[in-house]
């Protein structure tokens, strides 16, 4: 790419010649504040805030649409442009609820840090204020389109990069809503629940259903009997939270402070995780051998299992029957747990702590309840959450001893870990495939051809004398990819795996909004999350679920055989197509 | 997608059709939807759910585009289809105040139609009678030199029509 000279702010810089202003200030280290920019998504150019002065052109340029020209001479700070964007700033704010101190977002909202950081420290235009009810309809999803200043990042990542096309502008002038196709309830609507509008919205405007009062009050109730168990991707992500640098495993420090909250019992989703493993390597060999279904798609992320009902329900023989790690877990939690501990099922309350939105929904689906419509999984709370919960107790993370999950139900295999990141499902079940296929236990563990994902990615992998042939997506836009190969059935695809979040559970809707220096749907970010994962791994004896002796146990005590009728009665769901149908 | 009551005809199917055949087929969702609103005079949610699953257009862009243009009526009409001019004539001659008028008088905003679908409201452009300005439109009839203070007078001798 051809270099230009430009200069901003009196500095010179060479750019290629392709970059837009806003990308050649930020390599001189200068980051032109802005609002309805993502680095993820196309350039929307609607809020105005990133304007710059160039000199020559006789209006502001927003900096994140216009690309640099040879000799060009920018002023990203002069008086006008100080003034211009803060009376951009005020008019957003003008249209604004003045809530900060009672909103979830306070201390941790974009627009707050840009009204702060532009000097904006009055209300200057009081004008007529935009007036819509919360839509509250949805297990997951909350939309406050009071807070919504218009941005379109929730539109642009729920299309873009979700392919669900749920969202979008209606209405115009001041009248303008973003919601649903005819204002329809999320309840009602094609929404997945993955919860990337919640990420990618710089105010309050998406939030998730809070399940924390829930909490709250079941640690309360002496004769409930309260239990935690937590996904893969939190470990990697929770410390975010504290300050601790992205990608800092804090497992130990996690289970402590569930126990110090109050919960009676805490146990690991890993757990589950093993089993899905063990359960699903089972159905695929079954399918490979008889030469039917496949590929077997995996079913473990709830915005996926959702999507699929949506656009692709004549997928839904394709999909592995197992339930999700964390729905395994609860079921347990409720059957065999209870059974062994004697207690009664209604009074074990059971949260997931999950870094997704959409496993509030799965929380919710009739077939993951008790016969009496108890669900198994009482509260999802999600990695935001959990943070908030600790620290609104009071408790100083960081400095926590690190502890240890209660067993039987919290040992797990270090390919449950890496259930937490894209590729890491694929990795498990291929690890058990390969030792049930072969009979041979593996030489080395590793798959590394699925892992890190950008997206979508395909292999053949040879175990015994067989190719298999697998691929990984995540993001659904990557999913219809995929599907719309499997459906053109130019290759013979053996196993997939898919994901709703970009870069897997690590990316999920529920994880901490990212700290400074990162942004949301930030690859790095989700390196450094996928990195600490992929060490927890490396450090563990058993590697493999099926060689997790806890999980030998329960088969042993309690299942049966994998597959068999036990097992399939406890451990395996059923999806149904759902109106409205997705357009693909 | 409902298959009784909402079907669209044949032959607005049919144009859906040869539209998906064409080089940009999205851009023609401007055109079914004035199709479909000029054969059922509004632009009904069946319906427009129906013309995004047969063009492929997300449902979300069809019911943006219904919504943001002034022209697609997202209601049926009332019995009573009462129109405001808007034009600078009237405008100037407090047209707008008229409106307000019936806006508060039947709880509806422009384009929409009240409960009992007897009224229903709609802005026009110049009718080219400015001089009886301001000028409102119920169904063919033409009212002139209409007054904010009239409105309530004029909504009910309509309904009073109505009770004969
Ligand atoms: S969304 Fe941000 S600016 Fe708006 S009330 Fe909440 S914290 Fe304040
Ligand atoms: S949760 Fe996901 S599918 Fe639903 S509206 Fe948000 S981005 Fe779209
Ligand atoms: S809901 Fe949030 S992300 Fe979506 S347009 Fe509004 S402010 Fe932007």
């Amino acid at each position: 790419m051809n270099h230009v000279d430009i200069w901003i702010d009196n500095t010179p810089v060479s750019v290629a010649a392709d970059k837009t202003i806003m990308q050649a200030a930020e390599q001189i280290g200068i980051r032109i504040p802005r609002l309805c920019y993502h680095p993820e998504l196309s350039i929307e150019g609607a809020c105005r805030v990133c304007i710059v002065e160039v000199e020559g052109v006789n209006k502001f340029l927003a900096s994140c649409a216009n690309k640099v020209w040879a000799g060009m001479r920018v002023k990203t700070n002069s008086p006008e442009i100080r003034q211009a964007r803060r009376d951009i700033v005020e008019l957003i704010l003008d249209n604004h609820p003045m809530e900060c101190q009672t909103c979830e977002r306070d201390g941790n909202c974009e627009l707050q840090d840009l009204a702060y950081s532009q000097g904006v420290r009055e209300r200057v235009f009081e004008g007529k204020r935009k007036r819509h009810a919360i839509e509250a309809s949805s297990a997951s999803v909350i939309r406050n389109a009071e807070k919504c200043i218009l941005c379109r990042r929730c539109v642009r990542v729920c299309s873009e990069v979700q392919g669900i096309h749920n969202l979008s502008q209606l209405h115009r002038g001041f009248h303008t809503v973003v919601a649903p196709a005819f204002e329809d309830a999320m309840v009602d609507s094609v929404c997945i629940n993955c919860g990337q509008c919640i990420n990618v919205c710089p105010t309050a405007a998406f939030l998730e259903k809070p399940h924390t009062e829930a909490v709250w009050a079941a640690l309360a109730d002496p004769k409930k009997f309260v239990v935690a168990h937590t996904a893969p991707a939190i470990r990697a992500a929770l410390g975010e939270g504290f300050n601790l640098a992205p990608g800092t495993p804090c497992v130990g420090k996690t289970v402590t402070a569930l126990r110090r909250l109050g919960f009676d019992a805490v146990f690991d989703t890993n757990f589950g995780a093993d089993l899905t493993i063990v359960e699903e390597a089972n159905e695929f060999v079954h399918r490979l051998e008889k030469g039917e279904n496949l590929p077997l798609l995996t079913s473990c992320s709830p915005g996926w299992i959702k999507f699929m009902e949506h656009f692709y329900p004549e997928m839904i023989p394709y999909a592995s029957s197992c339930k999700s790690p964390m729905s395994m877990l609860s079921t347990l939690l409720k059957t065999y747990y209870a059974e062994k501990e004697g207690k009664d099922p209604h009074d074990i309350f059971v949260v997931g702590i999950m870094p997704c939105v959409a496993k509030k929904f799965e929380a919710e689906r009739p077939e993951l309840c008790l016969s009496d419509g108890t669900p198994y999984t009482d509260a999802v709370l999600t990695t935001r959450e959990t943070i908030w919960m600790i620290k609104a107790y009071g408790i100083n993370f960081v400095h926590l001893p690190d502890g240890e999950f209660d067993n039987p139900l919290g040992y797990s295999s270090g390919a449950a870990d890496i259930f937490g990141t894209t590729g890491g499902v694929m990795e498990a079940a291929l690890r058990t495939a390969a030792e049930k296929l072969t009979g041979e236990p593996l030489t080395d563990l590793n798959f590394t051809e699925v892992r890190q994902a950008e997206g979508l990615k395909e292999a053949t992998i040879r175990i015994g004398d067989l190719d298999v042939n697998v691929a990984v997506a995540n993001g659904l836009n990557n999913a219809k990819i995929i599907l719309d190969k499997v459906k053109a059935g130019d290759k013979q695809y053996h196993i997939i795996e898919l994901m709703a979040c970009p870069g897997g559970c690590i990316g999920g809707g529920g994880q901490p909004y990212p700290p400074e220096g990162y942004y949301v749907l930030d690859r790095e970010i989700n390196k450094l999350r996928a990195q600490a994962l992929y060490s927890i791994d490396e450090m563990k004896k058993v590697r493999t679920s099926h060689n997790n002796p806890f999980i030998k146990q329960l088969y042993q005590d309690y299942l049966g055989e994998p597959g068999g009728d036990k097992a399939h009665h406890v451990l395996h769901t059923t999806y149904t197509p759902r109106e409205p149908r997705g357009i693909k | 997608m409902d298959a009784k009551a909402h079907k669209l005809d044949h032959d607005i199917v049919e144009f859906i059709n040869q539209c998906r055949e064409q080089e940009h087929p999205d851009s023609y969702l401007i055109a079914v939807l004035h199709k479909v609103q000029n054969r059922y005079g509004y632009l009904d949610k069946e319906h427009m759910a129906e013309v995004a699953q047969r063009m492929q257009v997300p449902t979300s862009t069809v019911s943006g585009v219904a919504t943001f243009y002034h022209f697609f009526r997202l209601q049926p009409k009332g019995k009573y289809h009462i129109s405001i001019c808007l034009g600078t004539a009237c405008f100037i001659k407090g047209a707008d105040k008229v409106l307000d008028a019936f806006r508060t008088e039947l709880g509806i905003e422009l384009g929409e139609t009240t409960a009992d679908e007897l009224f229903s409201l709609d802005s026009s452009r110049c009718l080219g009678v400015c001089a009886l300005a301001p000028v409102v439109l119920i169904n063919e009839q033409v009212f002139s030199k209409v007054s904010a203070k009239q409105v309530p007078q004029l909504l009910n001798k309509v309904k009073e029509q109505e009770l004969v």
